[in-house]
């Protein structure tokens, strides 16, 4: 494929701006922030991606319609969480998925987000 | 563009909020079982391959150590609405592990400490360490034999712990008597959180 941010690779900077230009300059976790926890969606249920691996279309079709945790992914693919988060990674860098970081409980008390999970517990 | 396909500014707002809670206790106290209690999937089994150059089995003197080894945890899920799902993860057995749990309680709403009151010295390490990282935690006491050698109060002293943390007898492999464990457990993080505002 001949993308125009292709022409932006140099061999310092190369990988970490062309990442920057796929992702318009947003900021998104990087993959050593995604969680176990981490909500994982396909963005579109499009496997037909150039430069997708047969690993990331599995991962595609198990996450297109309900969201799966990093951690559901690499039981349901049999691999290990880092080379999953590898997988993911790719996929980020691609904006073949969305996320959903874990809210940091301990961190950022949220009685609202308690409450609802000890009511949804209650009601099992 | 040739994002074409791609929303061109993803949001994450229609995700569901995905919380924690760990559960935790030594060899063989009961963590799968009633991790498969109440979740509505059966246990899931991720793994982590850890190489003899890792944190963690630096950390071991003496030891003769093969260069890798595999960590399992078990996981469950609980969805309780469209936007809240929360995972159930039992600790690796293994206590020299220490680095996965750090990536498992970062973040945790909280953890059960499954105590078996016929080796309780077992639960030492879970609650040393959830005390030293501040992570808000119960005790569970399965009762394996219906024999109840101990109870709550004397597991209370035996543990050495706060006054405020609670201890409750269980049986893992009952889904309301696993509810109710996890019940104690969100209302104790709620109580601490809320005296902590104060
Ligand atoms: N009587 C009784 N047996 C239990 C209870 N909880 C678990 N068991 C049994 O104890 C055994 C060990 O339970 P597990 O749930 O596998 O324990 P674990 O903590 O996951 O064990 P490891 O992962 O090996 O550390 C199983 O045979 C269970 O059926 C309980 O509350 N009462
Ligand atoms: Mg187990």
């Amino acid at each position: 494929m001949s993308e125009p941010e292709e022409s932006w690779w140099d061999v310092d900077a190369g990988p970490i701006v062309r990442s920057f230009a796929r992702t318009g300059g947003r900021t998104r976790p990087s993959r050593d922030e995604v969680d176990l926890i981490t909500l994982i969606v396909a963005s579109s249920p499009d496997t037909a991606r150039p430069g997708l691996e047969p690993e990331h279309i599995v991962i595609l079709r198990m996450c297109t319609g309900a969201p799966l945790s990093v951690a559901e992914i690499a039981a349901r693919l049999g691999m290990t969480v880092t080379v999953t988060k590898v997988l993911l990674g790719d996929l980020l860098d691609m904006r073949a998925i969305r996320t959903r970081a874990p809210v940091e409980l301990a961190e950022a008390p949220d009685i609202h987000l308690l409450q609802a999970v000890l009511d949804g517990i209650r009601r099992l | 563009m040739e994002f074409a396909g791609f929303e061109p500014n993803p949001g994450s707002g229609d995700l569901p909020t995905a919380v924690k809670i760990l559960i935790a206790g030594g060899f063989g106290a009961g963590k799968t079982t009633m991790v498969g209690a109440v979740s509505e999937i059966s246990p899931l089994k991720t793994e982590e391959t850890i190489t003899a150059t890792s944190e963690g089995v630096d950390n071991l003197s003496g030891v003769e150590e093969k260069n890798t080894t595999t960590v399992a945890m078990d996981f469950g899920r609980i969805t309780i609405s469209r936007d809240l799902v929360v995972y159930l993860f039992g600790t690796p057995g293994q206590n020299r592990f220490w680095f996965m749990w750090d990536e498992l309680a970062l973040g945790a709403l909280g953890a059960i400490v499954l105590a078996d009151t016929r080796r309780l010295e077992d639960s030492f390490p879970a609650v040393d360490y959830f005390e030293h990282r501040g992570t808000s935690f119960i005790v569970a006491v399965n009762r394996f034999h219906g024999t109840c050698d101990f109870n709550a109060e004397e597991v209370r002293y035996a543990l050495d712990l706060d006054a405020r943390v609670p201890v409750v007898m269980c049986d893992a492999r009952s889904r309301e008597s696993s509810k109710f464990a996890l019940i104690t457990l969100v209302e104790h993080t709620m109580t601490s959180q809320m005296s902590a505002i104060r």
